[in-house]
């Protein structure tokens, strides 16, 4: 059996790849969380909570309506992301003028109240959510076994999030958006409205979360607090990329997941700490984390 | 009586946040006039124009544009109607390149410069059309903001301090290019600290103190106003 530095290539290659898919998870995740920091200037700790919503949206969607994965991959961020539309239009847009910390905390409370229904509702335990059968099955790679839904999430979490960037910093639309990020009352006074492009932005920051859910409901099981545990590394991830910056949360979230994985491999008790201690060495060494600005 | 004026604001009092800034300013624009609202630091002239494009957080009494009242209507709905703001900090984007800059915002009406005409006035913007917007120097950057609210078919400019810092070659050249705006039929309402400036194009000025207008001086009679001028300006 060969090994790379003493450990089998099996075990080095799987990992990997879990620390893929954990990383395109927060690469998605830190992606919606940068893109509503940026133009809202809220810290939307809800995010948990509305990945968790779009894995329930794709279980409601086959139990109620018979609709599968494909239609839920469409439908639930649609769902999640107009829920968040209503939530930024009757609450979230009284918070713009006061300290970010208002925003966290009504975004904050607003998780523990979806993620307390969730509960009282379904129980802590999860429900399963079977993968679509097109996508079933794996190949091997010679090195690897390449599970076919796994490869499936990374390139469309891929995809994703260039798409996302491309708009953002190359299109028109986008160059709406970062100058509404600076300076979003000249913006407003070109002829822009700007208040509706915010709330646009959270429901699009919202259904990245909820497309993220559906991805998720297959790989982990749906429950209710499935983003409670997720979201506290996200919010790491983000602070290591520096809030606010596209291409940081991307490449941040893979990296991250990659360097959590090789520390399962290499020294597995620091696993779950890993990206913890990255974070506070970042914060020394660049407290606008590593592609941040100051803002 | 007169024609009634392009623009009438009457008992115009604004806010931010808690503080009170204008107590009942009046003044008018007329068609094609170029109009400038002088007075010393922190007598209010940013914070009127501002108040007619909306950008304030609170306001009261009446801004007529058009014979259309405008004090109820946000900022994108006044920018709509054919009024663009020039801010004194000239408002470049820095995650923007200059042709973003440039072309970030909307054409509101039909019979704005194109880009190639914005390009006659400012042949600089042409050789750095990929920089960053904020590398530009700070007449690059003014030149930048006049010609990008050129091109959105605006015919009302409100320009605030557009000389302020900057050398004296480029202050000739954005006094030319206004002269030719006035010419063109654009109407401009101008913030200018130097009344030597103001005075080489400017139809009429409004003194401003303490949130009020509390003089107009017809451009003629500027120069025998130069003692009271002295003593408003304190220079």
């Amino acid at each position: 059996m060969s090994t790379v530095f003493g450990v089998p290539t099996q075990a080095l290659f799987g990992q990997l790849l879990i620390g893929l898919i954990n990383g395109s998870f927060y690469a998605m995740l830190s992606l919606g969380l940068s893109v509503i920091f940026g133009l809202l200037n809220i810290i939307n700790f809800a995010h948990g909570a509305q990945y968790m919503m779009g894995a329930f949206a794709a279980y409601f969607l086959l139990q109620w309506s018979g609709l599968g994965y494909w239609w839920a991959l469409l439908v639930a961020p649609i769902v999640v992301g107009l829920f968040g539309i209503v939530l930024e239009r009757t609450m979230l847009k009284r918070l713009y003028h006061l300290d970010h910390l208002y925003g966290l905390l009504l975004t904050f409370g607003f998780a523990l109240v979806i993620q307390g229904m969730f509960r009282h509702q379904f129980g802590s335990s999860g429900l399963p959510y079977a993968m679509p059968a097109q996508l079933a099955g794996g190949r091997n790679l010679g090195f690897m076994f390449l599970p076919n839904y796994r490869a499936w999430v990374i390139v469309f979490s891929l995809g994703l999030c260039l798409g996302t960037w491309y708009v953002i910093e190359r299109t028109k639309l986008g160059s709406y958006l970062r100058a509404a990020t600076e300076n979003p009352s000249l913006v407003q006074a070109f002829g822009v409205n700007v208040p509706r492009m915010v709330t646009l932005t959270y429901g699009f920051g919202v259904a990245l979360a909820g497309v993220a859910g559906v991805l998720a409901a297959p790989i982990y099981q749906v429950s209710p607090l499935m983003g409670a545990d997720l979201i506290i590394v996200v919010f790491a991830v983000v602070v290591i990329g520096g809030m606010g910056s596209i291409m940081g949360s991307i490449v941040t979230g893979f990296a991250l997941g990659v360097v959590e994985g090789l520390t399962k491999v290499f020294y597995p008790e620091a696993s779950n700490t890993v990206i913890f201690v990255i974070m506070a060495v970042v914060l020394l060494v660049s407290p606008t984390g590593l592609f941040g600005r100051e803002k | 009586m007169a024609e009634r004026a392009l623009l009438e604001v009457r008992d115009l009092h604004a806010w931010y946040g808690e503080s009170h800034i204008l107590h009942g300013v009046e003044f008018d624009v007329r068609q094609g006039e170029v109009v400038t609202l002088l007075g010393r630091n922190g007598a209010g002239k940013t914070t009127t124009l501002k108040s007619v494009m909306g950008m304030v957080s609170r306001r009261r009494g009446s801004v007529r544009f058009d014979g259309r009242e405008l004090i109820m209507l946000p900022s994108n709905r006044i920018a709509r109607l054919g009024l663009a703001f020039c801010p004194e900090d000239r408002g470049i984007c820095a995650s923007l390149h200059v042709e973003e800059n440039l072309l970030l915002p909307p054409v509101v009406r039909e019979g704005g410069l194109g880009v190639d005409a914005v390009f006659g006035l400012f042949p600089n913007l042409k050789e750095r059309l990929r920089s960053q917007g904020t590398k530009l120097s700070g007449g690059e950057q003014q030149m930048l903001a006049v010609g990008r609210i050129l091109r959105t078919g605006a015919r009302f400019l409100l320009l605030d301090e557009p000389t302020e810092g900057l050398a004296p070659v480029i202050v000739q050249q954005i006094g030319a290019t206004i002269r030719r705006l006035k010419a063109d039929g654009f109407t401009i309402l101008l913030v200018e600290q130097n009344f030597r400036f103001a005075a080489t194009m400017a139809d009429r000025h409004y003194v401003m103190e303490r949130g009020r207008v509390v003089d107009m001086i017809p451009n003629e009679a500027l120069e025998a106003s130069r003692g009271k001028l002295h003593d408003y300006l304190g220079v």
